[in-house]
């Protein structure tokens, strides 16, 4: 027992060097953005700030703040709503065949694949046309380019799970929203979590669809960060204060979410 | 076997998923399609019957060449950089260490992070000046005398994609690490005990047993760092701006798009890039369809 | 457990699907069905506002941008002002949202262009934006504006755009303690130059400093002009200069000679690392626009003694520019106000209160040069005395389609070093989008 103990306890050495591998940008990111503008320099870049100011983030949070808003708005129920209909979806595909489902599927599936520099053209001429502009047009455009993920997922999740579930509902008499909501739906949540943590983190994180659908007032975080550079010189000690705040919910979501991240990912990947 | 309620509502269900990929991607496939097969080019819509033309040039076109070797030199470092990574640090948290879910946060975080400012820092961190002006990765190879692993970066010849992909795989291997790891859980120990009763080796016990009962997780795996390796865009240029050696179709699509007004072109690489995707991800649809519903 | 997450997850649900109806109508809790069409947001009464497009996002542009509206508030107070800009990649994100914005039909009043080929090339041609000759001869900004200036913002005699700061690309910076280390004189010819970098690189010092692509493209257009001279120059890009002669094979030549004496890592380095390299006394030169000024002032320069700055040698006397300038949109949805809003962006107190914080000079040259620093000021008496040339990597000169053909061209030269497969692929370039027929 001791040997083995002794013997694992060499993994550190790898684990820590991964570590620091996975710092080091964090390490640079968070210097920076202590530093004042005149210190930056490629050459001093490891270097610590001359003086703990929180200037930079005071100031790139003045600037980004009435942004957050907007980014909770719109990502929230594009995350919630996208996991909703791909657990809808996943569920039909996946329990309730009907025909026509085998080609329905894959037909969703392919929409995870669309290069999305591609479609704006479009996109933005049908929101137009629409009359859907905006937040809410921003996060429509995210539900719905969502629903692959998220109908990949919920399907291989119920696919993984034993008819006999669904058999003995159905014999007491339930119909299919009864199933949906009183079997599959309490079970669902490590695969909820999975899938509202990749969408709130893709929504979130989103540049191109958020600078193209929404107008100054309703721009999201990324765009506002983004804007902060402006087109020549770049302040790059406030950009990077800046920049972790903007990564603070994301981070905070995975913080609160990750013990049911793994278990999440652990009941809906085995299987596909 | 179903009540045929049940029938219709589950076509009523899922008919707005339907239709809203219909439209936002079919449809727009279709328009780029059409837009490929114009002369588009200026801001103004110009749907002239142009034919293959714009393939036609793209193929003899020596930008869409390196694009191509980029592509396959970025995808192959990233997602088989990213697996093994990936896949590693799945097995060594798995061994039930202590600070394992500090590990495991700190593995995830850069997920976290627009690629926007990932890019920056790795730009910094790449730098590839010598001597007295030698700073980030170099510099800190240097003072600890590993002189060897100076290099680069992404301005080497060629190959300097490769670091771009180094960077895609700081971002995306923890994700790949939390899917192998909830993988390795959900294998029942009682597998793995009774093979050491037989007297195999952990190598071979990994080879034979958890290996091949890991295969659709790593299929998961190819397919989620294949997606984002084909429209990885944003992440070169913020580490390396717009220049040629570097350049993947993505980029190309956009600056030939925006920037040159061809949209012609700009559709035509877009739908070469969609036709790629499709050939790779047929099979594990064919794959996925086969699990499922049967069982 | 796991019921309360679900509770509180369909009750967030609720409430932003609630918040969202309420606040655009156009989410019910399906929105992946057919949306009813979203009644389309109040629009303010037709002329009590203006949409104004720009890149002008960030650091000295948006200050100046905010003091231009501080008067244009004060002259309309009853035109509300609409700032819509939009950052990133020197415009190029800005220009895709506008491109797809035009597409939609939904042009903002006015928008940023670099002026000349960049606005003309597409939006004149595209049919998208209005002459502005009446505003011209009504404002009396044709006796304001440097003669050889109009030609290059014009098309077929009329004017599209009202230009309100200039920036200066043929600037090339240099360290004066390095240059008197090694006994160089500021250059001002390209011969010149090359003896003064090969003393430089003798002392082991890098002579010119480098950055991405696209300062490469900069640096390039600089040495067409040093080399060929702004007539030859000029003539390139209406068709007079013949792209195959050998005056512009020996251009090239000089070009690739050129990027021999720069540092190696370039590609890695933003133009701000580059310009920095000759501030830290790394390198001796760098040829960038001169909003590299502004940067260094910011970094607590003193001009003069941390910096100086010169014509690119072989360009002394000319003057290539670039310029922000301001359009009229066709089907403008506030006319009245976008005429407003132009009026300000040409007049003497708008680019007054502008360029001072941008780090620019006015179009105009009728501007108090108090209001300006040392460099600026020169840069002044140079743009109301020198021949005018425009820049090609700033949108002067050429169209967005020739430009990027020569971009990519200039990309695989940069990769294979062939100079007359480079001079076959301009010739291209200015075939299929430029006058060459």
């Amino acid at each position: 027992m001791n040997t083995k103990a002794l013997r694992k306890n060499w993994l550190y050495v790898p684990l820590i060097a991964l570590t620091i591998f996975y710092l080091l940008p964090m390490y640079v990111m968070l210097v920076t953005g202590f530093k004042s503008f005149a210190e930056i320099d490629l050459k001093t870049m490891w270097n610590l700030p001359h003086g703990i100011s929180f200037e930079n983030y005071i100031e790139a949070f003045a600037q980004l703040a009435p942004s957050l808003r907007n980014s909770f708005m719109m990502v929230i129920p594009a995350a919630l709503i996208s996991s909703m209909l791909g657990s809808l979806n996943g569920f039909i595909l996946a329990k309730w065949k009907f025909r026509g489902a085998d080609f329905i599927f894959p037909f969703i599936l392919f929409g995870m694949f669309i290069p999305y520099q591609s479609i704006i053209i479009p996109l933005v001429q049908f929101m137009n046309t629409a009359g859907i502009t905006g937040l809410p047009g921003l996060a429509m455009a995210h539900i719905i380019y969502g629903i692959p993920i998220t109908t990949l997922t919920f399907r291989n999740y119920y696919a993984s799970l034993p008819q006999e579930l669904l058999e003995a509902a159905k014999i007491d008499g339930a119909d299919m929203l009864g199933i949906y909501r009183h079997i599959l739906l309490p079970i669902s949540v490590p695969s909820f979590v999975v899938v509202l943590i990749w969408q709130f983190t893709s929504a979130w994180n989103d540049f191109l669809f958020a600078v193209i659908l929404t107008g100054n007032t309703e721009w999201p975080i990324t765009v506002a960060l983004n804007n902060m550079a402006g087109s020549q010189i770049i302040s790059w000690n406030v950009q990077m204060a800046g920049s972790l705040l903007a990564a603070l919910p994301t981070l905070l979501v995975y913080i609160f979410l990750g013990r049911y991240f793994l278990r999440g990912l652990l009941a809906g990947s085995l299987k596909g | 076997m179903f009540k045929n309620k049940d029938k219709y509502l589950s076509v009523i269900l899922i008919s707005p998923s339907v239709i809203a990929i219909l439209i936002f991607v079919y449809g727009f496939i279709g328009w780029s399609m059409r837009v490929s097969l114009s002369n588009w080019k200026g801001i103004n819509p110009d749907y002239s019957w142009a034919g293959l033309k714009n393939y036609i040039a793209l193929f003899s076109d020596p930008r869409f060449h390196i694009d191509i070797r980029n592509t396959f030199i970025f995808t192959g470092v990233f997602v088989i950089g990213s697996i093994l990574l990936g896949f590693f640090m799945a097995v060594m948290l798995d061994q039930g260490l202590r600070g394992e879910g500090f590990f495991r946060s700190i593995f995830l975080f850069p997920m976290a992070i627009s690629y926007i400012v990932t890019g920056v820092v790795w730009r910094w961190l790449m730098n590839p000046a010598e001597g007295v002006r030698m700073s980030g990765l170099n510099l800190l190879f240097s003072s600890l005398h590993l002189d060897f692993l100076v290099n680069k970066w992404y301005t080497t010849p060629t190959w300097g994609i490769a670091a771009i992909a180094m960077t895609a795989i700081w971002q995306m291997s923890g994700y790949i690490m939390a899917l192998y790891l909830a993988g390795l859980r959900s294998i029942p120990n009682e597998l793995r005990e009774a093979a050491r009763i037989d007297g195999a080796s952990e190598l071979k016990i990994y080879r034979h047993i958890i290996l091949p009962l890991l295969t659709p997780i790593t299929l998961s795996a190819l397919i989620i760092l294949g997606h984002t390796s084909l429209k990885v865009f944003d992440l070169i240029i913020a580490v390396s701006g717009k220049q040629l050696p570097l350049d993947v179709p993505a980029i190309y699509m956009w600056q030939t798009t925006f920037d040159g007004l061809f949209y012609g072109r700009g559709a035509a690489i877009s739908i070469i890039l969609l036709l790629s995707v499709a050939v790779l991800i047929i099979p594990y649809i064919r794959y996925t369809l086969k699990t499922g519903v049967e069982q | 457990m796991s019921k309360k997450i679900w509770y509180s997850l369909f009750a967030v649900l609720a409430l932003t699907a609630l918040v969202l109806t309420a606040c655009g109508g156009a989410a019910p809790a399906e929105p992946a069905a057919e949306a009813p069409a979203a009644p389309v947001e109040e629009a303010a009464p037709a002329d009590t506002q203006v949409e104004v497009f720009s890149w002008w996002t960030g650091g000295g542009e948006a200050a100046g941008l905010e003091a231009m509206i501080g008067i244009f508030d004060a002259e309309y107070p009853d035109i509300e002002f609409v700032n819509a800009a939009v950052a990133g990649g020197a415009g190029t994100n800005a220009r895709a949202v506008l491109a797809t914005r035009l597409q939609a039909g939904d042009p903002p009043d006015s928008w940023q262009g670099h002026a000349g080929q960049e606005l003309i090339g597409t939006y004149v041609e595209g049919g998208q934006i209005q002459a502005l000759n009446d505003l011209y001869e009504a404002e009396g900004w044709l006796d304001v504006m440097p003669e050889t200036l109009i030609p290059l913002i014009s098309n077929e005699g009329n004017i599209y755009s009202v230009p309100v700061n200039i920036h200066r690309a043929n600037v090339m910076w240099y360290n004066p303690t390095v240059l008197e280390e090694n006994g160089v004189e500021v250059p001002t010819t390209m011969d010149e130059w090359f003896a003064a970098m090969d003393t430089l690189q003798a002392a082991g010092v890098t002579p010119l400093a480098l950055g991405e692509q696209w300062t490469q493209l900069h640096l390039f257009e600089t040495v067409l002009l040093g080399s060929l001279g702004s007539e030859a120059y000029d003539g390139l890009w209406d068709g007079s200069t013949d792209w195959t002669s050998a005056e512009v094979t020996a251009a090239l030549d000089n070009f690739a000679k050129v990027l021999t004496y720069t540092n190696s890592d370039s590609a890695s380095l933003s133009w701000q690392d580059a310009s920095q390299l000759v501030i830290n006394g790394d390198a001796a030169f760098n040829v960038m626009g001169d909003w590299a000024e502004g940067y260094f002032r910011e970094l607590g320069k003193t001009p003069e003694t941390d910096y100086g700055w010169a014509p690119v040698p072989g360009s002394v006397g000319v003057f290539q520019f670039l310029s922000d300038s301001f359009t009229l949109a066709v089907g403008a949805p506030h006319p009245e106000g976008a005429e407003a809003w132009l009026k300000i962006a040409g007049s003497k107190a708008g680019q007054e209160a502008f360029n001072p914080i941008k780090g620019s000079i006015c179009a105009r040259t009728d501007c108090d040069p108090e209001l300006f620093g040392v460099y600026l000021q020169s840069a002044m008496a140079d743009w109301g005395s020198n021949t005018v040339s425009g820049s090609l990597t700033h949108g002067v000169v050429a169209n967005d389609s020739w430009k990027s053909e020569i971009d990519t061209a200039l990309g695989l030269f940069l990769i294979d070093q062939d100079v007359e497969g480079f001079q076959t692929a301009l010739v291209a370039a200015c075939v299929s989008s430029g006058p060459c027929q």
